[in-house]
């Protein structure tokens, strides 16, 4: 169970060869995901992850070869969309984009194509997805999970590293962590997750790490009045965030008075959600809200 | 990247968007010669990225060159909301018989480039928005297909466009699009799109906000950047890779990741403190770049006390520890420096900063209250 990725998962790294592909599919494969190809055009019939893995130059050549079902993308930001379309073409079902600076313009059209596919696009700019305990895809560090029963869905990197790191210190578990990014045109929405760990059993409660720009959080707060029953706890981050200036993440800003922290945090209040005021306070939250 | 309205309508009017005559001047004499050749009435119009120039006495009508010269002079030096004018707009005056709203925004709910519509030009959108929503049209475009002559259409009869000026408004909108895409922006505005006293449609003021991310395939927009208009701290970062806005407080705050530097700022504040600025350092923390942030931080006269808050993760803190150590040895000032590391070999990095005298902390929570305190302290 969990979502998105698991045991079964059969993963394929774009850009493999590159100095982050390298270094963060050593760390998946630590995990124990079970990276079954990688591809860099040019460089196919090589081996890379000291011989464990083939190369391919096109992704259509390593599924036929490999029977690969989901894709990891690490190539360089102006590369990015093409491999994402590439991905797509060869049949792929769960595309996850790590890379950060895509054009939104191109990000509309790919965001558009892959739908249209009926494809699964996390990212871009985010930190992947990982099933505690099966699967790692992306950058989020193995050692700071544990297996339980919180499913949590965050805008953020880091942010998301140190709320799960205060609930695996608090003893609150994990199944599934999943960073939909921080541009302003992603692939997934929160709302799209909220679905997915809604339906899914194992998962008995949801964390939700917000943050300002958008109305991504507010769409979020009223699927869940409207859908969710499970217990949810959440943070939203940018409360000092003064308006009209992009806090890092190119999604991150508050426009025209819209997209406050605490417009997002009211939002998710009156949807019966609790709302921490520090990251620290999650795991108190999940467990007054009856998580074990 | 937000470009002055100078630069804005140039563009559009290299994309067909009808603008009046106009050139900038950076001087009394060259703001004369500008009204000479445009003959006739001119307004000067501060270059300045901030908001309400107007109300500030930044917009001025002049009938004459001389009097053209006369108003440039009390402008350009003038400060806007602390921004120094440098650069007018000479352009020709309109008399205005109405005025509209024509813009478009990459709409991130929509997932569309929408097209904003409105038939009060002037002021703010965001001002109609809130007084009169019914008073907007949004129509977001097609991804793939883009503009298409109904919905053209469609926004013309929205804004009550007389019959003779649709062809001159679907040129002023296929205009803006085309602008829109081939620049990469984020938002392309005209407010206000007037239709003069004798018919003309024109564009009178215009705005265009670059996406950052698209900005490695224009640099011929890259260089259009404005660094007289920024923070001279944020040029700094931007040239060391760091991603720094500059804010009011004590509290200078070093963090990496963009999501987490907000939770850290946000956490400043509810221990009682103000930050000092948003950083994010990036990946890695390496030391060099460790060293740039702490310059830019101290940059700042106003910081008493800096947190360092760096969620490792697989990066090993006892590196880190000894980055930031070096790097604080190579600081002219010094202020108490709060640090908090989590990562792989956490105990030893805090053993490594404790050495250093520098003041540790376990949660994030502890460390904001720590740093708070110790800005309290008068500087040493």
């Amino acid at each position: 169970m969990s979502i998105l990725v698991n045991r079964e998962t059969r993963l394929l790294v774009q850009g493999v060869t590159g100095r982050e592909g390298d270094f963060h599919s050593r760390a998946m494969l630590e995990y124990g995901t079970r990276i079954v190809a990688g591809v860099t055009p040019g460089k196919g019939g090589q081996t890379t992850l000291d011989g464990s893995v083939a190369v391919y130059d096109t992704v259509a050549e390593a599924v036929a070869a490999t029977g690969a079902n989901a894709s990891c993308i690490f190539v360089p930001a102006p590369f990015a969309p093409d491999a994402m379309l590439e991905a797509a073409d060869a049949g792929l079902t769960l595309v996850i984009c790590i890379t950060e600076g895509v054009p939104a313009l191109d990000m509309l059209r790919v965001h558009h194509v892959l739908r249209a596919q009926g494809v699964r696009l996390i990212g871009p700019n985010c930190p992947g997805a990982t099933t505690v305990g099966e699967a790692k895809v992306g950058i989020i560090p193995g050692n700071i999970h544990r297996p339980g029963p919180v499913g949590l869905v965050s805008r953020s990197g880091t942010l998301t590293y140190e709320v799960v790191q205060a609930m695996t210190d608090a003893g609150v578990g994990q199944t599934t962590c999943v960073g939909i990014g921080g541009d302003p045109i992603v692939g997934t929405s929160f709302v799209d997750v909220l679905a997915l760990f809604n339906a899914d059993p194992q998962t008995e409660a949801i964390v939700l790490i917000g943050e300002i720009g958008g109305d991504d959080e507010e769409r979020a707060a009223a699927f869940c009045a409207r859908e969710v029953r499970k217990p949810m706890a959440a943070f939203i981050a940018g409360r000092t965030a003064p308006p009209g200036r992009r806090m890092g993440h190119a999604g991150a800003i508050i426009s025209g008075g819209a997209g406050t922290a605490e417009s997002k945090r009211r939002a998710l209040q009156e949807a019966g959600i609790r709302v921490a005021d520090s990251p620290s306070q999650i795991p108190a939250l999940l467990r007054e809200a009856g998580v074990r | 990247v937000k470009l002055q309205e100078f630069r804005s309508r140039e563009i559009l009017a290299r994309h067909g968007v009808p603008v009046l005559d106009g050139q900038i001047a950076t001087a009394a004499d060259e703001a004369r010669a500008a009204a000479e050749l445009i003959r006739g009435p001119v307004v000067i119009k501060a270059q300045v990225l901030v908001g309400g120039r107007g109300k500030a006495g930044g917009v001025k009508l002049a009938g004459s060159p001389d009097e053209a010269a006369a108003r440039a002079g009390e402008i350009l030096g003038m400060a806007i909301k602390g921004v120094t004018v440098r650069t007018v707009l000479v352009a020709a005056a309109a008399d205005i018989a109405h005025e509209f709203y024509l813009g478009l925004i990459l709409d991130r709910g929509g997932q569309a480039i929408t097209i904003i519509a409105s038939a009060d030009g002037g002021v703010e959108i965001e001002e109609t928005a809130r007084t009169n929503p019914a008073a907007i049209l949004r129509l977001p475009l097609h991804p793939l297909i883009g503009l298409q002559q109904y919905e053209v259409r469609r926004v013309a009869f929205f804004l009550g466009l007389p019959a003779e000026l649709r062809s001159a408004f679907a040129t002023t909108l296929e205009g803006l699009y085309a602008t829109f895409v081939a620049s990469d922006a984020d938002l392309a505005e005209i407010n206000p799109l007037v239709i003069t006293s004798d018919g003309r449609l024109v564009a009178l003021d215009a705005k265009i906000v670059l996406d950052d991310s698209a900005l490695f395939r224009h640099p011929e927009l890259e260089a259009l950047r404005d660094p007289a208009e920024e923070e001279p701290s944020e040029v700094a970062a931007r040239e060391a890779g760091i991603n720094f806005i500059k804010l009011d407080g004590s509290i200078g705050c070093m963090v990496n990741g963009a999501g987490l530097a907000m939770t850290t700022m946000d956490l400043v504040k509810l221990a009682g403190g103000e930050p000092a600025n948003f950083l994010d350092i990036g990946g890695g923390a390496k030391a060099d770049r460790v060293a740039a942030a702490f310059r830019i931080i101290l940059d700042d006269p106003n910081v008493r006390a800096i947190l360092v808050n760096i969620f490792g993760g697989i990066t090993r803190g006892d590196e880190v520890a000894r980055g930031i150590v070096e790097a604080r040895a190579t600081l002219t000032r010094q202020v108490p420096m709060v640090v908090r590391i989590v990562g792989t070999n956490a105990a030893k990095a805090a053993e490594i900063l404790r050495a250093a005298n520098l003041i540790t902390a376990d949660s994030l929570d502890d460390a904001a209250a720590k740093a708070v305190a110790a800005a309290g302290e008068p500087p040493a």
